[in-house]
């Protein structure tokens, strides 16, 4: 077992976890925050896309161990104040999302597109969002939920 | 209390059809989710599968001591445990009375007959010990030679199931001449071969997983009186009914949820191994269990889709009119008959013809056994692979003909004034449009300008050729009348359930028997009883998926939820209308004959007097002053089962670019105007075409399941199963015509498939037509770079003219190794 320390959406947390458990489980198992899913066991799929310190990872890609000290933020801690945030409000919007199981890591994977390339072109954008799977949306609306968080931001 | 009744006063003139956002989005987007997997209980055990890795082979033992005595584990099982109560996997469509159907148990007992099945199953304290203790499990497999190949399979060379003694599971067919509603097709072949043209084809279908994104997951809690068991199914109605009839369980005692589902198309329209194993184990053990499938085990056991050999006959006249079809189909049914696998080849069986007007037709269908995966419905179930086949063919008639292939359809569709049309299968097509909305996508796509672009590049022999590929396709929705589906021996009915509660404070909860897994149904059902009951959309709540609350329906899938669904929603909603009229005349003091329901009011016509649906609900639920001899409710439910299929139609016009010299498809247009009757969200509706449309693009383009000699699934992660990225797709233009359908209230059609069982055929037609000319006219899905080129560049052999030099020198036979099926009979035609 290793302790870490990890803050999580603003909240911190110390846990012994075995070194061998992925972040994804981490956050699904021990701390409750299945928000976060696991699509995929090959890192093609995204659907767990968390931020480490403000940059997207894929949390199934990563082991626990290697959060400590870091700071982890989930869907779950988007929201400010009681407001979606804006990449969140776009894809309601766009209806960029159906079953909405890869809409977790889509949203987390575009705000950090949007943070590298706050006006990306629809080439960029899709060429950003590549990591990660959407088996229902056709990815269209998607591409319209990031331009339009893009160009609400300007 | 009644205040919420009132609709807003910017409410149009109607919810339906106005392009709501979803009232489901607010817990998906913020992670507030409740799939299967999250779900935790106490004393909850986990489970972990151990999978043959062999095709086929007897096991001759399995030793679990080692596993048995592993940190945490609390139980191992093998098909011996259980054999004795397991019973067999139902097939709910069988589709011939002969038809072999090989018994299908959870655990293998002592034959494995696909690489994926399970011979042993690990209980541990948590997922991951389960998982640690599989792999130690000792098995001891005796090989045996595994039923591979399609048509090998269908020669009885190899047998999937010895004890059986055969591979062939059924044969079903039918006929136009026998069936009265057509003429004989030999004869009009005949015909056609002496003084016409037949245009002889053979087309494969290869084999696609549905790849939804939420892994498969099961929860079984045998504590409290009933057991209830979530699954991520699409179907939890059937689930419970067939749990109990096979485990002998009694169905009063199983409740099952069906929570937020993370897509299904068609894939979780199953019964599985592992609902089955999860059910037993927590029944053993008395304590919660669950199991949650890895993306492999998903790719390799959940049940794969499409997989078949298509050999067509058209015969037509000189000039281009058809005159007769013939379908001679091999289906792969994989290792076992699953639930209605054998039925989907059968449910493409009456749209082959499609949107023409075909005066004899037969459809022939054999379903064959392998040592593969099993099959079942995958997005369109039966009618892609129709879909697919006779667009293919029209573009091979009109080159035949030497015409434009819009002109060849035109010639041969049913005329907007010729509904409702009785095609040449007994169907009554209802209501469609085809001249409008081909005119519509040709406008939209720029289809003349593109045509002169093509023949540009022909004739400066670009190396970038460009191709334009058409489907003008129709499906069949909304399974159908119950007798209808008796009469093909399918196990269920078609009707759906509905019911709509009056709360007191004036909101509405609807129950529906449909269970939604990404379709919006939370939002396009409380736009219908908005309308209806004329209340405000946010007060409508609508529950589903568990059948302790929507207690009775039969799920979503075929593109049914809206046009049976909708419907018995409607007439829900019309009795709670006519239950509140006695009442209402009682309150008001006037004659029911009197009075008019209209905008979520009772009025006395004449007078200003008039009472919300609201304060009727308010004043039932007191029951201070009801009419004597009225019950006090005007809660209401319906059952409908439908007249008829709808036929939703469309014309889709695709362009693409191909690098003659790589092989290298690139998608430039894509133009989907689709017929779906009326339409109650159409920013749901487009969601649903865009996704469609992808799915099938990927069928043309990019996936395939692939196994290899030995019967290994070798495409068994998403490294290797090509689901598209945003970067391997284009935006869509999208559009719609609107022919109602004149067999439901609504005049709806169904959109769920449409996209997917359009698109294949558009995008395979586009790369034929941009490399026709050199002599191209067929490339096997998936038309991958190596097949193009393969296509181009081989001419010669198969006797075009040929372009010596062209190929690069490096680029030969050995450079592009192409391992998917049939890949080295499936390049050039």
């Amino acid at each position: 077992m290793a302790k870490i320390e990890v803050t999580v959406d603003g909240s911190k947390y110390a846990d012994d976890v075995e070194p061998r458990m992925l972040l994804v489980h981490y956050l699904r198992e021990r701390l409750g925050k299945t928000g976060t899913v696991v699509g995929c066991d090959t890192s093609n799929c995204g659907a767990c896309t968390v931020h480490l310190d403000g940059k997207s990872v894929k949390s199934c890609n990563m082991l626990a161990v290697q959060a400590d000290g870091h700071e982890v933020t989930t869907v779950e801690g988007l929201m400010k104040d009681g407001e979606l945030h804006p990449v969140q409000a776009a894809f309601h919007e766009c209806h960029a999302l159906q079953c909405g199981y890869c809409t977790p890591g889509m949203i987390m994977q575009s705000i950090d597109l949007l943070n590298d390339n706050p006006h990306p072109s629809e080439e960029e954008i899709r060429v950003g969002l590549e990591g990660n799977l959407c088996r229902c949306t056709g990815y269209h609306n998607i591409v319209k939920a990031v331009q339009t968080a893009a160009g609400g931001a300007q | 209390m009644t205040a919420t009744q009132e609709r807003p006063a910017d409410s149009p003139a109607g919810e339906v059809g106005r392009d709501r956002r979803r009232k489901e989005d607010q817990r998906l987007i913020t992670g507030r989710t409740r799939w299967t997997d999250n779900i935790v209980l106490p004393g909850m055990l986990h489970l972990a599968m151990v999978r043959s890795p062999f095709a086929h082979a007897t096991i001759t033992n399995i030793d679990v001591s080692e596993a048995q005595a592993a940190p945490n584990v609390v139980a191992v099982l093998t098909g011996q445990d259980v054999k004795d109560e397991q019973g067999g996997l139902p097939n709910a469509w069988p589709i011939t009375p002969e038809q072999v159907t090989p018994n299908h148990p959870s655990i293998a007992v002592d034959r494995v007959t696909f690489a994926g099945e399970i011979v042993a199953v690990i209980v541990a304290r948590s997922a991951a010990e389960a998982r640690d203790a599989a792999e130690l499990v000792d098995v001891d497999y005796e090989e045996l030679p595994a039923a591979l190949d399609l048509k090998e399979s269908a020669e009885d060379k190899v047998l999937a199931h010895p004890d059986l003694g055969t591979n062939k599971s059924a044969f079903w067919q039918f006929d136009s001449a026998n069936a009265g509603t057509g003429g004989n097709v030999d004869e009009a072949i005949e015909a056609a071969r002496a003084d016409g043209i037949v245009i002889e084809r053979e087309y494969r279908q290869q084999r696609l997983i549905p790849a939804f994104m939420e892994p498969r997951s099961v929860v079984v809690d045998p504590t409290g009186e009933q057991v209830t068991v979530w699954s991520a199914t699409q179907i939890p109605h059937i689930l419970r009914f067939l749990m109990a009839a096979v485990l002998g369980y009694p169905e009063s005692k199983i409740r099952v949820i069906a929570p937020d589902v993370g897509g299904g198309f068609g894939g979780k329209l199953q019964t599985t191994p592992e609902e089955w194993i999860t059910f037993m184990a927590a029944r053993r053990l008395g304590k919660p269990c669950k199991y949650t499938e890895t993306r492999s085990e998903s790719l390799m056991a959940a049940h794969h889709g499409r997989d078949q050999w298509q050999k067509l006959t058209l015969s037509a006249k000189k000039d281009g009119t058809v005159t007769g079809l013939k379908v001679e189909l091999l289906a792969d049914m994989g290792a076992y008959i699953s639930l209605v696998g054998g039925g989907v080849p059968v449910l493409g069986a009456f749209m082959f013809n499609a949107i023409y007007k075909f005066p004899a037709y037969q459809f022939n269908c054999q379903t064959v056994l392998t040592n593969k995966t099993w099959t079942d419905a995958y997005r369109g179930a039966g009618r892609p692979e129709a879909t697919y086949a006779i667009e293919r063919l029209m573009d091979e008639l009109a080159v035949e003909v030497g015409v434009d292939p819009l002109a060849i359809r035109e010639q041969n569709w049913i005329k907007h004034e010729e509904f409702p049309f009785t095609s040449v299968c007994g169907l009554e097509y209802d209501s469609g449009n085809y001249e409008a909305a081909t005119e519509k996508a040709k406008e939209m796509f720029g289809y003349d300008a593109l045509r002169a672009e093509q023949k540009q590049r022909r004739e400066s022999k670009d190396p970038v050729q460009l191709g334009i590929g058409i489907s003008t396709f129709t499906e069949m929705c909304g399974l159908a009348p119950s007798r209808v589906l008796g009469s093909l021996d399918y196990g269920a009915g078609g009707w759906e359930h509905a019911a709509v509660r009056m709360l007191p404070t004036g909101k509405v909860e609807v129950i529906t028997g449909v269970s939604a897994h990404g379709q919006g149904h939370e939002t396009a059902w409380s736009q219908i009883v908005a309308d209806r009951l004329g209340v405000a959309f946010e007060d409508v709540e609508v529950l589903h998926g568990d059948t302790q609350i929507a207690h009775k329906g039969l799920d979503t899938y075929g593109s049914r939820s809206l046009v049976v669904g909708g419907e018995a929603l409607v007439k829900a909603a019309d009795k709670v209308i006519e239950k509140a009229k006695p009442i209402a005349a009682h309150l008001l003091e006037a004659s029911a004959d009197d009075l008019e329901f209209k905008g979520g009011k009772f009025t006395v016509k004449g007078t200003d007097k008039g009472m919300a649906i609201g304060e009727i609900a308010l004043a039932t639920f007191a029951a201070h002053n009801l009419p004597d001899g009225v019950e006090p409710s005007i809660d209401s439910d319906a059952t409908y089962d439908p007249v008829n299929f709808s036929f939703p139609h469309g014309t889709h016009l695709c362009a693409v670019e191909i690098d003659t010299e790589t092989g290298g498809v690139k998608m430039r247009k894509y133009v989907a105007v689709d017929d779906i009757g009326n339409i109650v969200n159409p920013l749901i509706v487009a969601g649903q075409v865009h996704g469609g449309l992808v799915q099938g693009i990927a069928q043309a383009l990019w996936e395939e399941a692939v196994f290899d000699d030995a019967g290994t699934l070798v495409s068994a992660s998403f490294v290797d199963y090509l689901v598209p990225t945003a970067a391997d797709t284009i935006s869509f233009d999208t559009a719609h015509t609107t022919s109602p359908s004149t067999t439901n209230t609504l005049g709806t059609k169904g959109v769920g498939e449409a996209g997917c069982i359009a698109s294949t055929p558009a995008v395979v037609n586009a790369v034929v037509d941009a490399i026709r000319h050199f002599g191209v006219n067929d490339v096997q899905m998936p038309c991958t770079p190596a097949r193009i080129w393969k296509a181009i560049h081989s001419h010669d052999a198969g006797g075009g003219t040929p372009t010596p030099g062209e190929a690069a020198p490096h680029f030969d036979e050995q450079d592009t190794a192409d391992r998917t099926a049939g890949a080295n009979d499936g390049g050039a035609a």
